[in-house]
Parts: C-alpha cells; sequence; structure tokens
C-alpha cells in the first residue's frame, strides 16, 4: 500500500488553496540498476480532486513528473469545512485516496 | 468472455454482475470506471509535435495570457518547479510539456467546477530544455513556453 499523501487546503478570501504530496518513486523506465538492468517504468498515470463533492480537476500524468510528486490547484467557491477528496492511480494498478477538510 | 478483465479489476469493481457485464462488451474501459483514460498516444510520444497531436492541439498559437513561471536555471533537473496560470477566458486544460524529454507530455489537467486555471507541479529535465505550456479555451489551443538550463540531468544520469 502506498504511503498516505499530505494534503493541505487553505482558504484565502473564497479560493480554496490545495496542496497535494504523493509519496511515490515515478520511476521512468530510463534508468538502469546496479546490474545494468532497466528499471521497469512505475508511475503515477490520473489523479483526480474533488472539492465538496464535486470533481474540479482531472490530471493525467506522465514519466516526467518528478519523484514523490507535488501538485498545487486553486479552487474558487469553496467553504470551510469542505471536504478534499484526492486519488491517483499507477501504472500498474496501485492506489490511493486521502482526504481533508478545508481549513 | 471474460478473459481480458483481470483479478485486479474484478476486485475493483466489487459487484460482480453489471458492471463486468458492461466492463466485457467495452462499453466501460477498465481504467475508465475510475477515472478519465490515460491518453497513452499523446503520453508516450517521444517527439513535441506528435504529444501536441495526442492532445488534438497540433499547432497552438502564443498568447500571452498563458503564464509559465520556471527558473532560468535548474542546479537540479530532477525537480524543477513550474507554475502554469491561463488568464484566457474559459480556460478548461492545462497540459505541460518538457521538448527535450524522452516523453515530453509531462501532465496535462482538466479543471471544471469552480478550479481556477492554473497550477503548479515539479518536473524532471533530463538536459536543458523548452518548457511548454498549452491552455485549451473555448475548444482553441494556446501556448507559451521558456527554456530552463539543467546544470545536472534529472534522468538518472
Amino acid at each position: 500500500m502506498a504511503d498516505p499523501m499530505k494534503i493541505r487546503a487553505q482558504l484565502k478570501g473564497d479560493i480554496a488553496e490545495i496542496r497535494v504530496l504523493m509519496g511515490h518513486a515515478m520511476e521512468t523506465g530510463q534508468r538502469k540498476d546496479a546490474a545494468g538492468k532497466a528499471i521497469p517504468p512505475h508511475f503515477i498515470q490520473s489523479m483526480t480532486v474533488e472539492v465538496g463533492g464535486k470533481k474540479v480537476v482531472d490530471g493525467q500524468i506522465g514519466t516526467s513528473v518528478s519523484r514523490n510528486p507535488v501538485f498545487g490547484f486553486k479552487v474558487k467557491g469553496a467553504k470551510v469545512g469542505d471536504k478534499v477528496v484526492v486519488s491517483w492511480v499507477d501504472n500498474k494498478g496501485d492506489k490511493r485516496t486521502d482526504q481533508v477538510a478545508v481549513a | 468472455m471474460e478473459m481480458n478483465v483481470t483479478r485486479r479489476t474484478v476486485l475493483r469493481a466489487g459487484s460482480l454482475g453489471a458492471l463486468s457485464a458492461l466492463i466485457a462488451t467495452g462499453v466501460l474501459k477498465p481504467t475508465a470506471a475510475y477515472a478519465a483514460e490515460w491518453n497513452k498516444a499523446a503520453f508516450e510520444a517521444h517527439d513535441t509535435a506528435s504529444a501536441l497531436k495526442g492532445l488534438g492541439a497540433a499547432a497552438p498559437a502564443d498568447h500571452k495570457d498563458l503564464i509559465l513561471k520556471v527558473p532560468d536555471i535548474a542546479e537540479n533537473g530532477a525537480v524543477v518547479p513550474v507554475d502554469v496560470v491561463s488568464n484566457i477566458p474559459n480556460t478548461s486544460s492545462i497540459a505541460i510539456l518538457v521538448d527535450k524529454n524522452p516523453s515530453p507530455l509531462s501532465a496535462s489537467f482538466d479543471f471544471s467546477n469552480g478550479a481556477l486555471a492554473e497550477v503548479s507541479a515539479r518536473l524532471k529535465l533530463g538536459q536543458t530544455s523548452m518548457v511548454k505550456a498549452v491552455a485549451k479555451a473555448d475548444g482553441k489551443f494556446y501556448t507559451a513556453q521558456k527554456e530552463v538550463k539543467v546544470t545536472v540531468g534529472g534522468c538518472g544520469g
């Protein structure tokens, strides 16, 4: 099971600033291990962000996003207490969903 | 009939009946049950032109209201912060590409339900390269680009 994400959702005016850190190797498939064998690609392919039960961001991701990806988004019209749910799925079918409330 | 349905998909589907029938008939692809399907053609393209084609954005026009913030020089190509803000009205999605990477398309995001057309991310750059943002607004594509000089590569170098 993948590590939990770190999610921060802070309201500034009527805009929620959301930052997510996902713990993931984001292996490109280009690297070789010490024995010279290619390390197979292993990376997050898709992610979604929901605020208050509505999907606000639908993202697709390739291998050139850095290890332990960090993403920032802004959502208008959010309120304190709205539930922010972030999910990702990687190319091996592993997935993770975490949530916080807008603060 | 269900030869292609993996065990994981079956587990994810939970209740077998209706869902697996949909998968088998091709109405639902296994990954689509969870999120929009990964754009393989665009992400696995090996040059920017093909990646843009995969996105349906063959020839995006430059636009001054699409703002791309990247460092001029990245000491560490493994973690390069990139900020994209689109002030173009009705921007519905933003994609980020790195010209010189083996697969240039890094990420694409669709915004809805109040999400502002902006995103920040951290990318890997294998070498000094143009970084491109591509925004879609009212069905048209726009672009902005900037060069990032990389002193240490980020692709295992």
